[in-house]
């Protein structure tokens, strides 16, 4: 069946033909059937630009590779087929008393795509992001090959190319990650509102207590933002109501859906900064040791359904990138940048250790997402100009994100991208394996002799 | 592949001489596109203004009157640049109406070129761009179509006739990933048309270039240049035939 595909900004769609694989069987098979225009596997399309797409030609809708959360309590290992939603693996998890290592800001993602995006989330500071944690995986190339790969022994260099690969080196169908042992479902958030970005910046660096640390930044306020801290709670955290059963009740709550694609011209300047006004002003200025349930603290936008919706009919373009430490001027720099413009409350996390995937996007230092009318005039030019000063400072874009840079851009930020591409290239000699993200930025071109 | 903010990698120009198109290609090369193809009977010169630019043109012969070799036509594009992210329709003759009043068989014949021409290749054009699953098709229409009058309906028709073929041509692509744009300039003053007594609220080609990037930006299926004529042909639009047929160029 021919479908429409967008991401989850709702820019650019293109066609393609759909099938829903539900074992690793029928993925072989799919991908020996697709034809000259490629094929490709999608999840929740919970990627921004068109990293799920693949204009033409087959896209995998892995969403029905699912199956039970598979618990070694022992190892502290968890093996889940790969098109399982983050949400329905954590409520697996929880009640035994484990959570998933990193979870990203939004659970309707499955880890098949987690793993290909290399997701980071709010302790990527103290644990690095999922990759570093997976210790298997399985991977269908087109040949129709099934390998087992571990990060640590045989084909480790096409498990690290599938790490952050975008799913551009075959389909992941059950992968094995290390959990995280818990004794509750709740965390113990501490927060704070700083007056602007250099406050922001001086609370989040010294702190390294935290497991978990974020920042909501209003651009259009100068900086201010929203600081939140939290780890696990334990027990003794909790309300004693609560304590006799810590490891329930982490799980969401009712989530209400956008009703209505919202009118062009809703967001403007005045309308945003309405916003992010009241929204830094609903927070404590100073508050210590709240217990929150997990996928509230993880997920604040999961509580609204369909909230790409509010972005309008042209869509929107999130814009992440991270700059290293020490860059903290262009870091102020892009942010100025990005006062000049309707921009909704952004994302200021710090970043720690990266993993040995030539596409992972974290690297040690700073990120900043955040999200942006696609329809706003001279977009273009802004975000090519914030492009410069990210890739003068070293620094780089998610590719999970960008629906829109440049494919000269995203090959300097990469230094990695030729070795991925041999490794690519081999395991996927008559490239298969293509998405309109890998055709737009050219990802997928023949590797040069070695 | 269009962008998120409308920047495309590749354009195919139908018309590899047309100010109009030309002025499009070039806004669309500044605005990141890095390959050209442009097709025009015999092949088309690069004009200066656009090799300053430095992207890799090519060049094709094309006849919009041989219908025949336009499937074969858009075939090569493909060959020379891959997915066609843009293709521009922007052919055509603009004829003297009393010469054709004397010549029917000369109107007869451009009319042919600019109706049934790009009929033609632009349903070539649509083969390809449904099978790549996405693209855009950005048919030069004219306002000279919306309603047609007495002093160029030789050529208002066939534009009448190509505005109505693009309108439909984007209904049936709708889901496909294909798209048309269909672009409705008022009076634009280039080689094409000086023998033309010029119309309230002409267009540059620069401003006509300008309406099609902000139609790929946002996905409109329709841009007028100038963006006021829309509000005035509406209401021209409902004017009574004696009213009309009195009001002058």
């Amino acid at each position: 069946m021919t479908v429409l595909l967008s991401g989850w900004g709702g820019t650019a769609p293109s066609a393609a033909r759909v099938v829903r694989p539900r074992d690793t069987g029928q993925v072989a098979r799919a991908l020996a059937a697709a034809g000259p225009r490629g094929a490709l596997p999608r999840g929740l399309g919970r990627s921004y630009g068109d990293a799920a797409q693949d204009a033409g030609g087959t896209v995998l809708d892995c969403t029905e590779l699912t199956g039970p959360v598979r618990l070694d309590p022992e190892r502290g290992e968890a093996t889940v087929a790969a098109g399982t939603p983050l949400g329905r693996i954590s409520a697996g998890l929880l009640p035994r008393g484990h959570a998933l290592p990193v979870v990203p800001g939004t659970r309707h993602v499955t880890l098949g795509g987690a793993i290909a995006a290399d997701v980071h989330g709010k302790n990527h500071h103290a644990d690095s992001s999922l990759g570093a944690h997976v210790r298997s995986l399985t991977l269908v190339t087109p040949d129709g090959t099934v390998r087992r790969l571990r990060p640590d022994e045989g084909e480790t260099e096409l498990f690290w190319a599938t790490v952050g690969g975008m799913g551009l080196t075959g389909v992941v169908t059950e992968a094995t990650f290390a959990t995280l042992p818990v004794t509750t479902a709740h965390a113990r958030v501490d927060t704070d509102r700083t007056a602007d970005l250099d406050t922001t910046l001086e609370l989040l660096s010294r702190d390294s207590g935290h497991r978990y640390s974020v920042a909501w930044v209003d651009l259009l306020g100068g900086g201010r933002s929203i600081v939140s801290r939290a780890d696990h709670a334990g027990v003794q955290d909790l309300p004693a109501r609560s304590r006799r059963a810590p490891l329930s009740g982490g799980g969401p709550g009712a989530a209400p859906t956008v009703p209505v694609t919202a009118p062009r011209g809703l967001f403007n300047r005045w309308t945003v900064a309405a916003f992010n006004h009241a929204y830094y002003h609903r927070a404590p200025l100073r508050r210590r040791g709240r217990v929150q349930p997990l996928a509230e603290f993880f997920h604040p936008l999961d509580g609204l359904r369909a909230w790409n919706r509010a972005y309008g009919p042209a869509g929107a373009v999130q814009y992440q990138c991270v700059v290293p430490l020490g860059e903290e001027d262009t870091l102020r720099a892009v942010a100025a940048d990005l006062a000049r413009v309707p921009t909704f409350l952004g994302v200021l996390k710090r970043t720690g250790r990266a993993v040995p995937a030539p596409l992972s996007f974290p690297r040690p230092g700073w990120t900043l997402a955040v999200d942006l009318p696609a329809d706003l005039p001279g977009l273009r030019v802004l975000l090519d100009r914030l492009d410069e000063r990210v890739l003068a400072a070293g620094g780089r874009l998610y590719l999970a994100k960008d629906a829109r840079a440049r494919p000269e851009t995203v090959r300097a930020m990469y230094p990695g991208l030729p070795d991925w591409r041999r490794t690519c290239a081999r395991a996927d000699p008559d490239g298969v394996m293509v998405s309109d993200l890998a055709r737009r930025l050219d990802l997928r071109a023949r590797p040069e002799k070695e | 592949m269009r962008d998120a903010v409308g920047s495309v990698r590749s354009v195919l120009l139908l018309g590899g001489r047309s100010e109009i198109g030309l002025a499009v290609v070039e806004r669309l090369v500044r605005e990141g596109a890095r390959e050209v193809v442009l097709a025009a009977r015999g092949g088309a010169e690069v004009p200066h203004t656009l090799a300053a630019l430095e992207p890799e043109v090519h060049s094709l012969d094309f006849d919009a009157a041989l219908y025949g070799t336009h499937a074969g036509t858009v075939d090569a594009a493909v060959e020379l640049v891959g997915d066609l992210d843009v293709v521009v329709d922007a052919f055509g003759v603009l004829g003297d109406q009393a010469a054709y009043e004397a010549d029917p068989v000369s109107a007869a014949r451009d009319s042919a070129v600019n109706y049934t021409g790009h009929v033609s290749v632009d349903l070539a054009v649509a083969t390809r761009l449904r099978e790549q699953g996405h693209g855009t098709l950005v048919v030069l229409s004219s306002v000279a179509g919306v309603r047609t009058r007495r002093f160029n309906y030789v050529y208002g028709s066939a534009k009448a006739g190509l505005d109505g073929f693009a309108q439909g041509l984007g209904d049936a692509l709708h889901g496909t990933g294909a798209r048309v744009l269909v672009v409705r300039p008022g009076h634009v003053p280039t080689q094409m048309s000086r023998h033309v007594d010029p119309a309230p609220f002409p267009a540059t080609p620069g401003q006509v270039a300008a309406a099609v990037a902000r139609g790929l930006r946002t996905g409109a299926h329709t841009v007028w240049a100038p963006p006021v004529l829309w509000p005035l042909f509406t209401v021209l639009r409902t004017l009574p035939r004696p009213l009309w047929r009195r009001l002058g160029r």
